[in-house]
């Protein structure tokens, strides 16, 4: 979706303001909401893609004062409440009032640095042959769906070059949405500054974006 | 309940901050339904305040300065090269390092969400996932690494990549000039985060003072 998400070239947010020491967290909720965030993952209800979905549905006024973590509890919020575990009540009330969905598993301690050291990898093996190969001038689509995509607006309907195939990787846009993980080939896709930004750019400048397969075309 | 305290003063850390009340009831919610463990939200948060962070990037990054057949693997396969050093999982499923020349210029960014490889890195710092960084640095990275303080000579190209799909990349800057000698351990020392993300470089010989790279509470951080 052309969410607030989408943030490639767009201006006016201001100086980057790096922080000098900058602290793992800047609040004890912070960190609640990383561990609350992971834990509740781990239940296996739903996928990266979803999440992140989630995430960018935010309205935008909302996306862009809120902070980080911010977005993530609003957005974990949802998915509680979209998959059972948690209803709108008792957000409200703050305490369980109703038994509410069983998760297929719950994170328990002696779990968790397994569980980290796992992680969740989500590349798969492909019967098909890669359609592009490193040096290949591609095009990529022109498409603006409603629903979740991983190509940003800025890398749309632009040429670039293959520079590396990647594994087959599942498809955030079917799989955001409970269609499947229709894994597809990733490439690594080169652009020139001045394809994206136009004769201003800078023309020492190099983006590259990873495109699964069904985003770019032949040039 | 003495988890909801940490250690930094902050403006944002209060009993009227709306989302730690926020936070609060969600976890309580959960925690009454038995969905969540509280002891493993506390193990989650000191895996990535003691365990996992850009200590770790950096004794991948030291080895690879001291050792060329641990790079030539880096650079081939980073996924396998970083486990070998006991860093995988969670956000460094599908690495790839990528290394800075004379010539290049590397680096990191997620202009959709906050993609970033926390094996290596540990969690992103506030402004990799605030919405300056991420629409700026595809567009205008000089402008950006100024704001870090470095400024490269024109003719150096530089090469963004925007983590849109699930590899996770860490930038291996040049070994900086008078280190022969040194231990990868001390190394090390050099190689701060944002030469990983490349938004600075390593530090020189010399330039490191007491606490200069890692906060206290980082130290104790095991291998």
């Amino acid at each position: 979706m052309n969410g607030p998400h989408d943030l490639g070239g767009q201006m006016g947010f201001g100086p980057v303001a790096p922080e000098t020491d900058e602290p793992v967290f800047h609040a004890g909720w912070e960190k609640r909401a990383l561990g609350v965030t992971l834990a509740t993952g781990a239940f296996g209800a739903w996928t990266i893609d979803e999440s992140r979905h989630a995430r960018e549905c935010l309205p935008p006024a909302i996306y862009y004062s809120a902070s980080y973590y911010e977005i993530w509890i609003r957005a974990l919020e949802t998915l509680l409440e979209r998959h059972g575990f948690v209803s709108a009540d008792e957000l409200q009330a703050g305490h369980k009032l109703w038994p509410g969905v069983t998760p297929k598993r719950v994170l328990h301690e002696s779990d968790v640095a397994a569980v980290l050291a796992r992680g969740a990898p989500c590349n798969r093996e492909l019967d098909a042959s890669p359609r592009f190969r490193p040096g290949d001038r591609v095009h990529t689509i022109n498409e603006h769906p409603e629903g979740h995509t991983r190509l940003p607006r800025y890398a749309r309907d632009k040429i670039g070059t293959i520079e590396a195939v990647r594994d087959g990787f599942v498809f955030p846009d079917t799989n955001a949405h409970g269609k499947g993980e229709d894994p597809q080939h990733v490439y690594t896709v080169c652009f020139e500054s001045r394809e994206l930004w136009g004769q201003g750019a800078d023309p020492a400048l190099t983006v590259s974006i990873d495109a699964w397969e069904s985003y770019l075309e032949p040039a | 309940m003495t988890h909801e305290h940490h250690d930094h003063d902050h403006h944002h850390d209060n009993e009227l901050d709306p989302f730690a009340a926020r936070v609060k009831a969600l976890e309580t919610i959960l925690t009454e339904k038995g969905l969540i463990d509280p002891a493993a939200i506390d193990t989650i948060v000191e895996t990535y305040e003691t365990k996992v962070g850009p200590r770790n990037g950096a004794r991948v990054v030291a080895k690879a300065w001291a050792d060329p057949e641990f790079a030539e693997w880096l650079e081939r396969d980073a996924t396998a090269a970083i486990a070998s050093l006991g860093y995988m999982g969670r956000q460094g499923e599908h690495m790839q390092a990528v290394f800075n020349t004379e010539d290049t210029h590397n680096l990191i960014v997620c202009t959709l969400c906050s993609c970033y490889p926390w094996t290596v890195l540990g969690v992103p710092p506030v402004w990799y996932k605030a919405p300056p960084y991420r629409s700026q640095a595809v567009i205008n990275p000089r402008g950006v690494l100024a704001e870090f303080g470095l400024i490269l000579p024109e003719e150096t190209r530089i090469r963004v990549w925007d983590s849109t799909a699930e590899l996770r990349y860490m930038v291996v800057p040049m070994r900086p000039v008078e280190t022969d000698g040194l231990s990868e351990e001390e190394l090390a020392k050099l190689v701060t985060r944002d030469a990983m993300i490349g938004t600075g470089l390593p530090l020189r010989p010399g330039s490191l003072g007491p606490g200069a790279l890692w906060p206290a509470d980082d130290t104790g951080a095991a291998s």
